[in-house]
């Protein structure tokens, strides 16, 4: 008698199952950056208990986190619609840039009445983002140049382009010498919670996103259009499926979404435009694996991005205590996403040891079952 | 010498010295995807050949420790990859990005306080008997050199030997090669790992011979870059080397112009270069009938296919 390891296909695996290997891999991830703090002679349950405090520690600590969770839940419910399309948007960071470039005009330099001002900025806002996306989305369709190349030499694009910005045209007169524009009116701003700085519309229309778009995928024929469209680009053409044109709008929608991210971050937040790191702090880069652990599902995605706004303000935390730089971030974003996509084979494959007479044939057992 | 030759020796040299780490990471990656496994990690594994190769250098001393050092780091980082694309057949884009933040984290967090150093010795500047008397090839480190030699020989490789039809079969039809008998996983590991070893090499240039220094984020988007060359280049190591120069000149060619343009503006280029070059090449390339290896991108699984 031998026993041996036998491998065989799940067909669906439970929602309790990727709940449990999602937050399995999370805490691994965690415990191998903690070896980094090792590394850098910080103790990592200081480090850990730190990072609590950061991400949760306080009210303070907490509308911190809710901060970055809604550009994080806005831009993820997008992206997470394009990658159940099998669109690869990894240039929402730049979509979102020129959001917040085309709110910053419409709160500087439009002659709008102050109180059109901000519906105003967040709808063209939403427009720059959507067509920056779908440009990316034309080149794919008549050029046939892969989007992950256009979305990612967009970001570039776009932030170079902020750069000009702030430190030519739109230089503000009363910021003497720093790199920003003047500060908008205050009918461009939006209006916080109580005393924290989360500004209320947005994080309303965090929620109203994530189902807006999870009603888009599961409850109508553009949704089922777009997942056929996910599935191979060639089945859904024989199927009858405009593929193009729903690649198109994918790249329209989650463009637009990042977009918005952009005004909510400009006209919420700094109340100008800025530097694109302090604008963005990375969130179009991490929204792809705060889409990607929710596995598409843009009500997920609420879940994943509150988590990964608190990953977020706990490693501020880090970095005002220790002085951590702020890249420890992308190493513990690396991780998970490893963490996650090296699990995906737990989910889908049944691992069970078995006892096997002896003379059985091993390809018989040992064969992966697809 | 007159002011056109001086012009030319001066535009050929910077388009020189700014191609080599774009052709380096390209070639890496040319090997990686006719293997069949896309690598978008190229910029991730460049910062962190950067970083280790200029670490090593700034403690030892010796810059060529630090050369071989940023290969073997890439190289290992990329391994990473190569695991789970091949071994755990995941999501090769996911995995790659993946990789990418690792490798721009991982130096960022390290790196950090070797920013502003100055190295004690950088790459020495390499004289090649007849090349070297070429205006604009007067002052380089070895890397110009070897970095053309490269494209020829991996060109020779793929398409003129054994090794290189092996590789470009597994790339195109791993079902058809496993049969034959050809190990398709060591065929992969291999090509991804040679391909961060370039990336890693193409960073040690930037942090020791480009601008002999590390500052997070210095490989400004080359790797990126690579990966669309790699497309431009048709798979090919000689129209990557072409790509690679294409790219270089238009970029140097590009600051030239900053008394009349903002240089935030003229930054742009550099990306919108590519957006460019690949839309001339798409319908070449459809009207050829030439494209991707077919099997880029899809992992292997004995007996699903």
């Amino acid at each position: 008698m031998r026993l041996r390891l036998q491998v065989t296909r799940r067909l669906e695996p439970s929602a309790s199952m990727v709940f449990f290997v999602s937050a399995l891999s999370l805490l691994l991830a965690f415990l191998v950056s903690g070896l980094l703090f090792v590394f850098l002679g910080i103790s990592p349950l200081e480090a850990y208990r730190v990072f609590w405090q950061g991400a949760f520690g306080s009210l303070y600590a907490l509308s911190e986190t809710v901060k970055r969770m809604i550009p994080l839940a806005i831009i993820g419910a997008g992206l997470a619609v394009s990658f159940q399309a099998s669109v690869w948007n990894i240039g929402a960071e730049g979509q979102m840039l020129i959001g917040a470039i085309v709110g910053t005009w419409v709160a500087l330099f439009s002659p709008l009445p102050p109180s059109l001002l901000l519906p105003v900025m967040f709808v063209l806002g939403f427009l720059g983002g959507a067509l920056w996306g779908t440009f990316a989305a034309w080149c794919r369709n008549r050029l046939a140049i892969n989007e992950i190349i256009t979305t990612l030499m967009l970001n570039y694009v776009a932030a170079n382009l902020v750069l000009y910005l702030i430190l030519g045209p739109w230089k503000g007169k009363t910021v003497r010498g720093f790199a920003y524009t003047d500060p908008f009116p205050q009918e461009a701003w939006l209006t916080t919670i109580g005393t924290t700085r989360v500004p209320l519309a947005t994080f309303l229309f965090a929620f109203l996103t994530a189902l807006f778009c999870y009603f888009l995928l599961a409850k109508t024929t553009f949704g089922f259009e777009l997942r056929v469209v996910g599935r191979g680009e060639k089945a859904a053409h024989l199927a009858g499926i405009p593929a193009k044109r729903v690649v198109a709008l994918v790249l329209f929608l989650s463009g637009g979404l990042a977009g918005i991210a952009g005004v909510g971050e400009v006209s919420g937040i700094h109340h100008m435009l800025r530097h694109p790191a302090h604008i963005s702090l990375g969130y179009g880069f991490t929204a792809i694996i705060v889409a990607w652990i929710a596995r598409a599902n843009p009500l997920g995605v609420l879940a994943s991005a509150f988590l990964f706004g608190a990953l977020m303000s706990g490693q501020d935390a880090l970095k005002v205590a220790f002085g951590i730089p702020f890249q420890v971030m992308y190493i513990l974003n690396g991780l998970v996403l490893f963490f996650l996509i090296a699990s995906e084979q737990l989910l889908y494959y049944r691992v069970t040891l078995r006892v096997a007479p002896w003379g059985e044939k091993e390809d018989e057992y040992d064969r992966v079952l697809d | 010498m007159s002011t056109i030759g001086f012009w030319i020796s001066g535009v050929v040299g910077r388009t020189l010295a700014y191609s080599v780490p774009l052709l380096l990471s390209t070639l890496g990656e040319i090997y990686a995807e006719r293997s069949g496994i896309l690598n978008l990690g190229v910029e991730g594994l460049m910062s962190l050949g950067a970083f280790s190769a200029f670490a090593v250098a700034f403690f030892s001393g010796n810059p060529w420790l630090g050369v071989v050092v940023s290969g073997i780091v890439a190289g290992c980082a990329s391994l990473v990859h190569a695991f789970c694309s091949v071994t755990l057949r995941t999501n090769q884009v996911v995995s790659g990005l993946a990789l990418g933040m690792l490798g721009m984290g991982i130096s960022g967090v390290l790196g950090r306080d070797f920013e502003g150093k100055v190295l004690a010795t950088t790459l020495p500047v390499f004289r090649l008997p007849f090349l070297s008397a070429l205006p604009g090839f007067e002052k380089h480190n070895v890397f110009v050199y070897a970095s053309l030699g490269l494209a020829v020989v991996l060109w020779f490789v793929l398409f003129h030997t054994r090794w290189g039809i092996v590789i470009r079969s597994v790339g195109e039809n791993p079902a058809a090669c496993d049969a034959m008998g050809i190990n398709v996983t060591l065929v992969r590991y291999a090509c991804v790992f040679f391909g961060g070893v370039l990336a890693g090499l193409s960073g040690a240039y930037l942090s020791l011979g480009y601008r002999p220094s590390w500052s997070y984020g210095m490989t400004a988007g080359i790797g990126w870059l690579a990966i669309a060359l790699t497309i431009f280049a048709f798979w090919n190591p000689l129209w990557g080397m072409v790509g690679a120069y294409l790219f270089g000149i238009l970029y140097h060619l590009s600051f030239r112009f900053q008394a009349q343009v903002s240089p935030e503006l003229l930054n742009t280029l550099p990306y919108l270069f590519p957006l460019v070059a690949l839309s001339f090449v798409s319908r070449l390339a459809a009207r050829r009938k030439v494209g991707p290896p077919a099997s880029l991108g899809v992992p292997y699984q004995r007996g699903s296919s």
